[in-house]
């Protein structure tokens, strides 16, 4: 359970000597209890409250980091339950299982799809994140082999072992030193051997439990044999007990404060129909996964999977935003309608999604109003006529129209005027208010 | 060491919804928990897949789609019956598109005939959808709430604009009605105490938050409906504890990740797998985050939630 301020305050030396930055150790207990303070900033604190504090202080949910370079997954670190309270902090990763019992030119094509699964979208650039190797042939020595081609063909890119054996599992990660890989598959049976061979490989112990109890067993006991990287696993396969055991996961560590279970979860999404799949990883996002291991790298999966791993990920407290620029809808040719709107996300997929729709080819500016629609952006000064006529004029969009006319939306026609007056030569024409009303008001003028 | 499962129990419950009649009728709602927390609380009914019907030509859908009903579509009747019969539906939801005066502005009283006609045809339960036309919705509605007194249906959608005229039509006919506020937990709550100040039974109410679809604003309606249940459930919030609604078809379809050929986008894959995805994922997100009933077109998008549903159950 995290402490109060006033509980650190009684652990510090109070002597205000301000050498962490703060007026008082009153202030700065203050700034602990609210993590914006770490409390290696203290000098003079004791080894004891070091323990203490430093236990209490942890996130809630330990921080993991999976594989190294630019390729590195961040896993753990969340504060809340639901999306809207604060935002969603590490996106989870999603890992492809290669079984070790495929051939080796099926293995190697499985780990190309996922070296190619990569895509631009909104900006960002998203991928199959890791490879989950599983060792269902029983033998090390296939494995190893597996592990030694993923060290060739994909190097970079983040892996986990899955295994029971330990002597399998050390042969396995001997490819992988120093790639913070994940050990998955310690269970009651081989617990020791399997934490010694994470620890040697410096990996992150995979815990693989049948249930919460057994999990919150395991992970105290990996605990006593110095493990401190854990990803966990409560057994949960079909779609509601992932559900179930995510949500009493999530719940037990931040609002309980029950350390044991304060770890990223490993969620199996694998099906034979592929679609259902989708949707159980597509839970697995939602609702508190941070690794979600599939069956196969489809195109069309991963474009689903990684869309709405975007979506639940975004900052609720902070308007998703479009790039600011003129955006061609269609084939717009020199006597296609010109239209501007402002830069929130929802207005312009709206605003976007109807021009598409009633297949007039568009040209449609869309202006940084910091986030904010069209009624919102022009109350807070963001969508006036001198900001206006300033973008498009830098745009140099001109010499692209025959006319040089621009749709304004129905809920500024008020600036209409305004707006002729600083862009000489233009013909401001006043919208539709809302966006539903375009493809009629476009049918009509074509 | 024991884990000792820490349940969440709310004083707020979920109205139960009962629509259409005889031995196809359904009920939705009546849950004291967030959406498949059964684990913890009671969920006696299991989300309900209406099936989308129009009553003109649906031209603007996608080919994967509109290929699925090209047998049928161009008649509401036989649309209707085939989702029944032959996709196993367990509600229809017509939209009578061909009212909104750009696409061809049926009359109201021609658009009551075909609601009457589908009511005959089918067996389960109707949902009746105007076109989102906030003027000439409130004409057809009154209209077609006539035509469908008695049937258990649900009309919609009431809107700030016109729910007036439409509430009082549903009530007059003693019909359900969805009543959409777009994407604000207080909209929401507004829209609902305006509908039942006017008598309305609030029991009777059906909640669209407005839809959304996967990557076009997929977590506006997800945190709102999220935001909504939590509300109704912990806050014991009566205005908002009626069922709600994700019409998730006609955003899906409309959006360029249903539409692009593979050719255009080879990083996009497979067109027919990727547009029943994009619905499947949509729907089955809403249902997690708190709707009760969803509005659908694909009946493999519908096959998949389906399964996911039956999964869902522990």
């Amino acid at each position: 359970m995290a402490l109060t301020g006033v509980e650190i305050f009684k652990m510090l030396p109070k002597t205000n000597c301000k050498k962490c930055g703060q007026p008082t150790c009153l202030a700065f207990a203050m700034k602990l209890a609210q993590r914006q303070a770490s409390l290696d900033q203290c000098p003079d604190v004791s080894e004891e409250a070091k323990q203490k504090l430093g236990e209490a202080s942890a996130p809630p949910i330990r921080p993991i980091k999976l594989g190294t370079g630019d390729k590195a997954v961040k896993m753990g670190e969340e504060t809340v339950l639901f999306r809207h309270e604060k935002k969603f902090v590490n996106p989870c990763a999603f890992a492809v299982k290669i079984e070790d019992t495929l051939t080796e030119a099926d293995a190697a094509k499985k780990m190309e799809e996922v070296l190619a699964s990569e895509i631009d979208r909104v900006g960002q650039k998203l991928r199959v994140d890791a490879l989950f190797l599983s060792n269902d042939s029983g033998d090390a020595a296939k494995l190893e082999a597996l592990a030694k081609l993923a060290a060739q063909k994909a190097p970079g890119v983040p892996v986990i072992i899955s295994t029971k054996n330990p002597d399998a599992a050390g042969a396995a990660l001997g490819h992988l030193s120093g790639q913070n890989a994940v050990l998955y598959g310690a269970d009651a049976g081989n617990l020791a051997g399997m934490a010694e061979k994470a620890k040697a490989a410096k990996a992150t112990l995979g815990i693989a439990a049948k249930n919460l109890d057994e999990l919150s067993d395991l992970t105290e006991k990996a605990k006593g044999l110095g493990i401190e990287d854990m990803v966990i696993d409560s057994g949960a396969r079909k779609a509601g007990e992932i559900l179930r055991d995510n949500t009493y996961i999530r719940r037990a560590a931040l609002k309980k404060g029950f350390k044991p279970v304060g770890y990223p979860v490993i969620n199996f999404a694998l099906r034979e129909d592929e679609m259902l799949e989708t949707l159980v990883a597509g839970l697995a996002v939602e609702k508190y996964g941070s690794i979600v291991v599939l069956g196969s790298v489809r195109k069309w999966k991963d474009l689903a999977l990684f869309s709405l791993r975007q979506n639940v990920y975004t900052d609720p407290q902070v308007p998703m935003q479009v790039q600011q620029k003129i955006y061609k809808i269609g084939e717009p040719g020199p006597k296609s309608p010109f239209l501007i709107t402002t830069n929130f996300s929802l207005t312009y997929f709206i605003v976007s999604g109807e021009i598409e729709n009633c297949k007039v080819p568009c040209r449609l500016a869309v202006m940084d109003s910091e986030g904010l629609s069209v009624l919102t952006a022009w109350a807070a000064g963001k969508f006036t006529a001198s900001k206006i006529s300033q973008f498009i004029t830098e745009s140099g969009i001109e010499g692209e129209l025959e006319q040089k006319e621009l749709i304004i939306p129905g809920y500024v026609a008020i600036l209409s005027g305004a707006i002729e007056d600083k862009l000489p030569g233009w013909k401001i024409t006043v919208g539709p208010r809302e966006a539903n009303g375009l493809p009629a008001f476009l049918k009509s003028r074509a | 060491m024991p884990f000792t499962p820490p349940k969440e129990s709310y004083n707020g419950k979920i109205f139960e919804l009962g629509l259409g009649n005889g031995e196809k009728a359904v009920a939705i709602g009546g849950e004291n928990v967030l959406s498949f927390h059964g684990f913890e609380g009671s969920t006696p009914r299991k989300p309900v897949i209406a099936l989308e019907v129009q009553d003109i030509v649906p031209d603007d859908w996608p080919q994967t789609v509109r290929e699925v009903y090209k047998d049928v579509y161009g008649d509401p009747v036989a649309w209707a019956v085939y989702c029944q019969d032959n996709l196993g539906a367990e509600a229809i939801a017509l939209r009578l598109a061909g009212t909104h005066p750009d696409r061809g502005d049926i009359s109201a009283e021609q658009a009551a005939e075909t609601v009457k006609k589908v009511l005959a045809a089918i067996k389960v339960p109707l949902i009746i959808l105007g076109s989102n036309h906030a003027e000439k919705d409130t004409a057809v509605l009154v209209k077609t709430a006539e035509a469908a007194k008695g049937s258990n249906c649900a009309i919609g959608k009431a809107q700030e604009a016109n729910y007036k005229t439409i509430a009082a039509a549903a009530m007059a006919n003693d019909l359900k009605l969805i009543a959409m506020s777009e994407l604000d937990i207080n909209l929401s709550k507004q829209l609902n105490i305006l509908i039942t100040q006017m008598g309305f039974d609030r029991e009777k109410l059906i909640t669209d938050p407005m839809c959304s679809a996967l990557s076009y604003g997929l977590e506006y309606t997800y945190s709102v409906m999220e935001r909504i249940k939590l509300a109704a459930l912990a806050q014991n919030d009566p205005v908002l504890q009626p069922p709600m609604l994700a019409d998730v078809g006609m955003y899906v379809w409309k959006v360029k990740e249903t539409q692009a050929p593979e050719a255009d986008l080879p990083e996009w894959g497979a067109l027919a797998e990727r547009g029943i995805a994009w619905e499947a994922v949509t729907a089955s997100s809403f249902l997690i985050s708190g709707a009760e009933l969803l509005i659908m077109r694909h009946p493999a998008a519908v096959e998949a939630v389906k399964k996911f549903i039956a999964e869902m159950e522990v």
